[in-house]
């Protein structure tokens, strides 16, 4: 094995494990803000994912220019979601709240599969734009325009959401609202919106990770779950609520992924599970988590 | 609530028939619906001492499954006998579990379940790597295929399961997981040894579970050995548990009765695999409207009915 494979090997990690960041950061905001533990992130991710194909093969738009489009229409069906199902159960304490949701999250998988197993058919698709398979060449290692699109896409969308959360007013009530739901609303934060809008965001970031899940790698309906388990597990490598840290931790599993494929083989699939259980019991506030999960 | 008397009666009667169907029902179909029954009783049944009474919800219950499965599978083909390989097989759950409680307990709420559920993918994921191809059973088995003994099997197994949880929920440490789910600082701080009674729990849903595999294992000619190990054991144990009503007996196998019962008789009335998101949107109803799952239905229209509060016995 040479070094430059190494490299390649890595490099891929990276574009990979951005998309992992990107999966994670709306799963662990949404915890942190509501402790609402939404399984069902895979599926919405997979549903972002067949709106960027739908747009992309049928109105021939590039996958990158109709990412925002994607966002909004996740953020709508996220807004439904929410008034139908999800806003019931802000009135319960915290740990019903984590699992009553989670319940609702169940049930919530086995519509969102079903119904795209039923519409869109079980193969695997991805939306493929004209420059595919191009990309530039350093020192024998590639970089595909592709990834590193989807690579650019990830950081801009999780830094503009750090930069949204720390500058803007709604950000800033939204912080509040995790902190302190109660104290926010004496100090006349308007809860349920910001638990509204919190929700929709979540469902919006999971979309617009699906649409790029199906421009650089491949979608299909039953892909939720791989998806949410790498979600969870970089959530809580990063510490609940650390949306720098879920992008670096997603860059880190993607590396660690690609790396122990080469000595491992098809076990490498379970490598990141194993990594979070010891995370897990060493360290449970996360690698870059402080003691109690805020955003 | 039926009274004591009158409920130990009718289930004993209700089991004795169960005994006696062999005899006077010889469809095959009949019998094999019935095994399908009795193995989702055990598996919720089983889920739910854990999720139900001590309230810790487990999605790795797939995990125990499997492995009772994979442990009576293998010892079963290599000659020994089934009763001991059954054994074995819980035996091997059990231990497993024990070994992952003690870290795992460390873990609360939602940490748990993930923690659970990422457990048993990567058991599934070692499984499905280490053994690839299909477990079919040796000839000679095949050849004396029947369906009775599996059927009997079944059913003692069944009925064994819910006769523990019966008397669990009656008894001293059954109150003591009742009170970790209810508040697991406040059992703490009232003198529950709080991670002996978690412990518990565990070891006794896993074993359940691990008998559990091991009558699929018997159950079937042949499968995949990653199969029992797929997570949809798991949310299927949920369901049936939380439909029925989790921390009751009677529950999961009120739960089990309507889950294959309605996806025996969907496929007939509703187009092809629409029933999996009936299904889901049931679910969510029951979760927000009747947390308690069906069990509290005849209460509920006894109170509707009567405009009280039925007298306690």
């Amino acid at each position: 094995m040479t070094f430059e494979f190494l490299i390649q090997i890595m490099v891929f990690g990276v574009f990979v494990g951005s998309l992992y960041g990107l999966a994670a950061v709306g799963f662990s905001f949404i915890y942190g803000v509501m402790r609402i533990l939404n399984i069902a992130h895979g599926e919405l991710i997979m549903l972002g994912g067949y709106v960027g194909f739908s747009i992309c093969s049928y109105y021939h738009i590039d996958p990158f220019l109709s990412l925002p489009l994607v966002g909004v229409v996740l953020f709508v069906l996220g807004a439904g979601l929410y008034k139908a199902f999800f806003s019931r159960i802000i009135k319960f304490n915290e740990e019903l709240r984590t699992n009553t949701s989670l319940l609702i999250s169940f049930g919530l998988i086995l519509i969102l599969e079903q119904s795209a197993l039923l519409s869109f058919s079980a193969n695997d698709r991805s939306s493929s734009p004209s420059y595919a398979g191009l990309g530039m060449e350093i020192y024998n290692i590639q970089f595909p325009y592709l990834r590193m699109g989807i690579l650019l896409v990830s950081i801009v969308l999780i830094f503009g959401l750090q930069l949204f959360l720390r500058k803007t007013y709604l950000g800033k009530s939204i912080r509040a609202a995790a902190e302190n739901w109660e104290s926010a609303t004496l100090v006349g934060i308007n809860i349920k919106r910001v638990y509204l809008i919190s929700f929709s965001l979540s469902c919006a970031l999971a979309g617009m990770a699906g649409s790029m899940i199906a421009v650089g790698y491949s979608i299909n309906p039953t892909m939720g779950l791989e998806w949410i388990l790498k979600a969870m597990v970089i959530a809580i490598m990063a510490g609940v609520g650390s949306i720098g840290g879920a992008f670096i931790a997603g860059v880190m599993l993607g590396v660690v992924e690609a790396v122990s494929s080469i000595y491992l083989g098809p076990y490498m699939q379970g490598i990141g599970l194993v990594i979070f259980l010891m995370v897990l019991m060493l360290r449970p506030q996360g690698l870059f988590g402080a003691k109690r999960g805020r955003v | 609530m039926l009274g004591r008397r009158k409920g130990l009666f009718i289930g004993s009667l209700v089991v004795s028939l169960l005994y006696l169907l062999p005899g006077v029902v010889s469809k095959t179909d009949v019998l094999n619906l019935s095994c399908l029954v009795f193995l989702f009783v055990m598996l919720s049944e089983s889920w739910n001492i854990l999720g139900g009474y001590a309230g810790q919800v487990n999605l790795g219950h797939a995990c125990f499954f499997g492995l009772g499965a994979l442990v009576t599978r293998l010892l079963w083909f290599s000659g020994m006998p089934l009763l001991v390989t059954l054994f074995l097989g819980g035996l091997a759950a059990l231990v497993f579990a024990l070994i992952i409680g003690l870290p795992a307990f460390r873990l609360r709420g939602a940490y748990f379940v993930i923690g659970t559920l990422a457990l048993a993918e990567i058991m599934r994921i070692v499984v499905s790597n280490a053994l690839p191809t299909i477990s079919s059973m040796p000839s000679q088995f095949i050849a004396s295929y029947s369906l009775v003994p599996r059927y009997y099997l079944s059913l003692t197994l069944a009925v064994g399961t819910v006769a523990v949880v019966h008397l669990l929920s009656r008894s001293r440490p059954g109150l003591a997981m009742v009170a970790i789910k209810e508040g697991e600082d406040t059992a703490e701080a009232s003198g529950v040894d709080t991670f002996k009674y978690k412990l518990m729990a565990l070891g006794l849903s896993t074993f359940l579970a691990g008998l559990a595999g091991g009558l699929f294992a018997f159950f079937h000619v042949s499968y995949y050995p990653a199969q029992p190990f797929g997570v949809h054991w798991t949310f299927d144990a949920l369901f049936i548990a939380y439909i029925g009503g989790i921390g009751t007996v009677g529950g999961p196998i009120i739960g089990t009765l309507f889950y294959i019962g309605l996806r025996e008789l969907f496929p007939l009335v509703l187009p092809p695999e629409i029933h999996t998101i009936v299904f889901g949107i049931m679910f969510i109803l029951v979760i927000l409207l009747m947390p308690n799952g069906l069990v509290e239905l005849p209460g509920k229209f006894r109170r509707f009915m009567v405009g009280s509060e039925p007298p306690r016995e």
